[in-house]
């Protein structure tokens, strides 16, 4: 089984990247783009049985830093 | 003194702390990320700057999840020093024995230049030898050390004076121009300037000596 798991600057914590991509984006003409922000996709191969709450775990330990990062986590 | 220095795979300024710690006369052990305890008696552990892991997941991320980090940890929490540099200072903050997080500089460029630090403040065994508003030159070398905390936590780091240092002309978009805390109990240091980088004649500067003799003076003397 599979899990995916998305980590995203939270939210108030700039994001100089995304800004860099929107500069970007814009110089290529691309009007309109208001903001960018940009995150990490972590795709985990799991035993079968693996349980959400242990891969919430493998966040809050390991795959994002919570003082500054806000993850997402997707099953299957 | 007795200093014991961890290194990592992609450590590169180990070398550099523990000459520092000796030219202030301590006795340095190297240790290995994957060894469960530090030696008997270390007093200090200097954590060294460099790319632990090659900064894979975040900087200093998979450092603080090695078996020696569990020691450091106990180290700390039963009183003991420790001086986190750089990459230090990210494994630091990544274990929790520091506050905050470093993020990509605001201008997104690795920096590597000498800096103005002002001492924020002289009540720690690591910078007792300066003078509260001081200036000191020391270098950087960083690609992330834009140093984030919440307000409220910013509010308590000054109700504790547990800022140690601040830019003089921030460099990296930290908050509050913040270089380097300190822990609660003031015996855990975090900075992304490299004091070990100016301490001898040969590195254009010596600014960095007051901190590692200030050290010896306070740590054998505990």
């Amino acid at each position: 089984m599979k899990a995916r798991v998305y980590v995203m600057l939270k939210n108030g914590v700039l994001d100089p990247q995304g800004e860099a991509v929107r500069h970007a984006l814009g110089s290529l003409g691309f009007d309109g783009v208001q903001g960018v922000r940009q995150g990490k996709v972590i795709e985990l191969d799991l035993a079968d049985g693996t349980t959400e709450a242990t891969v919430t775990e493998m966040c809050e330990k390991l795959l994002a830093n919570t003082v500054i990062e806000s993850y997402r986590v997707e099953m299957g | 003194m007795k200093a014991a220095v961890i290194v990592f795979p992609g450590s590169n300024c180990d070398r550099d702390l523990a000459v520092a710690f000796e030219q202030a006369g301590a006795d340095v052990t190297m240790v290995w990320h994957k060894d469960t305890a530090l030696p008997d008696g270390i007093d200090i552990v200097g954590v060294p700057g460099g790319f632990s892991f090659g900064d894979y997941l975040r900087c200093g991320a998979i450092a603080a999840n090695s078996p020696i980090c569990q020691s450091l940890i106990g180290h700390a929490e039963r009183g003991g020093y420790a001086l986190g540099v750089c990459n230090g200072f990210q494994i630091l903050t990544e274990t929790g024995l520091l506050p905050g997080a470093l993020r990509r500089n605001a201008g997104l460029k690795y920096i590597c230049c000498t800096v103005g630090l002002k001492v924020a403040t002289a009540d720690t065994a690591f910078t007792s030898g300066y003078g509260v508003g001081d200036v000191v030159n020391v270098p950087i070398a960083h690609h992330d050390g834009n140093y984030f905390v919440t307000d409220e936590k910013l509010a308590q780091l000054r109700n504790e004076d547990r800022i140690a240092f601040t830019y003089e002309d921030n460099p990296n978009g930290s908050v509050a121009d913040i270089a380097g805390v300190v822990s609660k109990n003031r015996r855990v240091l975090g900075m992304m300037p490299h004091p070990e980088r100016a301490a001898d004649d040969g590195h254009g500067g010596t600014d960095g000596v007051a901190m590692f003799r200030a050290l010896m003076d306070q740590v054998a003397t505990a």
